[in-house]
């Protein structure tokens, strides 16, 4: 029978996958957006297994908030990455020094 | 039984398409992995009874936010072997943190697992509803308690949507492609837009 703890684990491990790919592809800023992504999902999955398994909706309706946001930083970021590219032609994020800081 | 097989399906599948992920070559994979990710969460969150939520994630993220990223990745034109340079050197700094924060979560979840943990129990003003559907249980909460949070997230979604047109938008001359003259629109008069023609028959019009 499937518990709790099983979905714990999978966000765990997915959440865990989403910082690696951070570090892993340090200076492709695309990939360390979709691991954010990544890392997002797993917290979904956590509020909605705890929602289902307590018998609580409020875990739901805050992972649609997160959803909510999700989606307005994947469309602000790539934004960013879009007029950064026009400016340098790369997208290597780790010389981005331009505002000296 | 099929409920365990099927969770285990979805589980081994979200996390192996996770791992190619952040391991791919190449960004266009990564974000069809990145789908396949999706997809399946969204089969364990069905497998828990939340389609609602389930729904929502294959049509927002599949249908929009990875569609965005394909749009990017394929729009750039990047070399992005020259990006993937870091990848061995940061490969040992990135395992022992992710190794790290796995054992922290690990030690967490066994707190919870030998009962150290006291969840509490939910007091039911926001259970399901009985013999309603789940997506009629959200409705009902969403609408009645959570309204206000509901309007933020659409002024959310708006700031953003207004964020990404004003980054990305290219100002250039007026009259260069794709831009608008609003000047000049509301200045055309009937007389130079339209003509009036008495075509006879059988000749035809001449533009």
């Amino acid at each position: 029978m499937i518990g709790i703890e099983h979905y714990i684990v999978v966000s765990a491990i997915l959440f865990v996958l989403g910082v690696l790919g951070i570090f892993l592809n340090r200076k492709n800023i695309i990939v360390i957006l979709m691991a954010i992504e990544l890392i997002l999902l797993a917290v979904n999955i956590n509020l909605v297994a705890f929602s289902a398994f307590l018998g609580d909706l409020v875990g739901q309706i805050f992972a649609m908030f997160v959803l909510t946001v999700a989606a307005g930083e994947a469309a602000i970021g790539l934004a960013i990455l879009v007029i950064y590219f026009r400016g340098r032609g790369t997208i290597a994020v780790d010389d981005v020094d331009r505002l000296r800081g | 039984m099929i409920q365990t097989i099927t969770f285990y399906l979805f589980a081994v599948l979200v996390i192996a398409s996770a791992v190619m992920v952040i391991m791919s070559r190449n960004p266009v994979h990564s974000v069809l992995w990145l789908i396949l990710a999706f997809f399946n969460a969204a089969g364990l969150m069905v497998l828990v009874g939340a389609e609602f939520i389930a729904m929502l994630l294959v049509i927002v993220y599949v249908g929009a936010v990875a569609v965005l990223f394909l749009f990017v990745v394929m729009m750039l034109d990047i070399d992005f072997a020259e990006l993937r340079a870091g990848f061995i050197k940061n490969f040992p700094l990135g395992i022992a943190i992710a190794a790290i924060l796995l054992a922290e979560l690990v030690l967490g979840i066994g707190a919870y697992r030998v009962g150290a943990i006291e969840l509490g129990t939910p007091d039911g003003t926001s259970a399901p509803l009985l013999d309603r559907s789940n997506i009629e249980s959200i409705g009902a909460l969403l609408y009645r308690d959570y309204i206000f949070l509901f309007e933020a997230a659409g002024i959310i979604l708006l700031v953003a949507m207004v964020g990404a047109i004003v980054l990305t938008h290219r100002k250039g001359p007026a009259d260069a492609r794709g831009q608008q003259d609003i000047g000049k629109q509301n200045r055309r008069r009937p007389e130079e837009a339209t003509v009036m023609k008495q075509p006879g028959i059988g000749k035809g019009v001449e533009l």
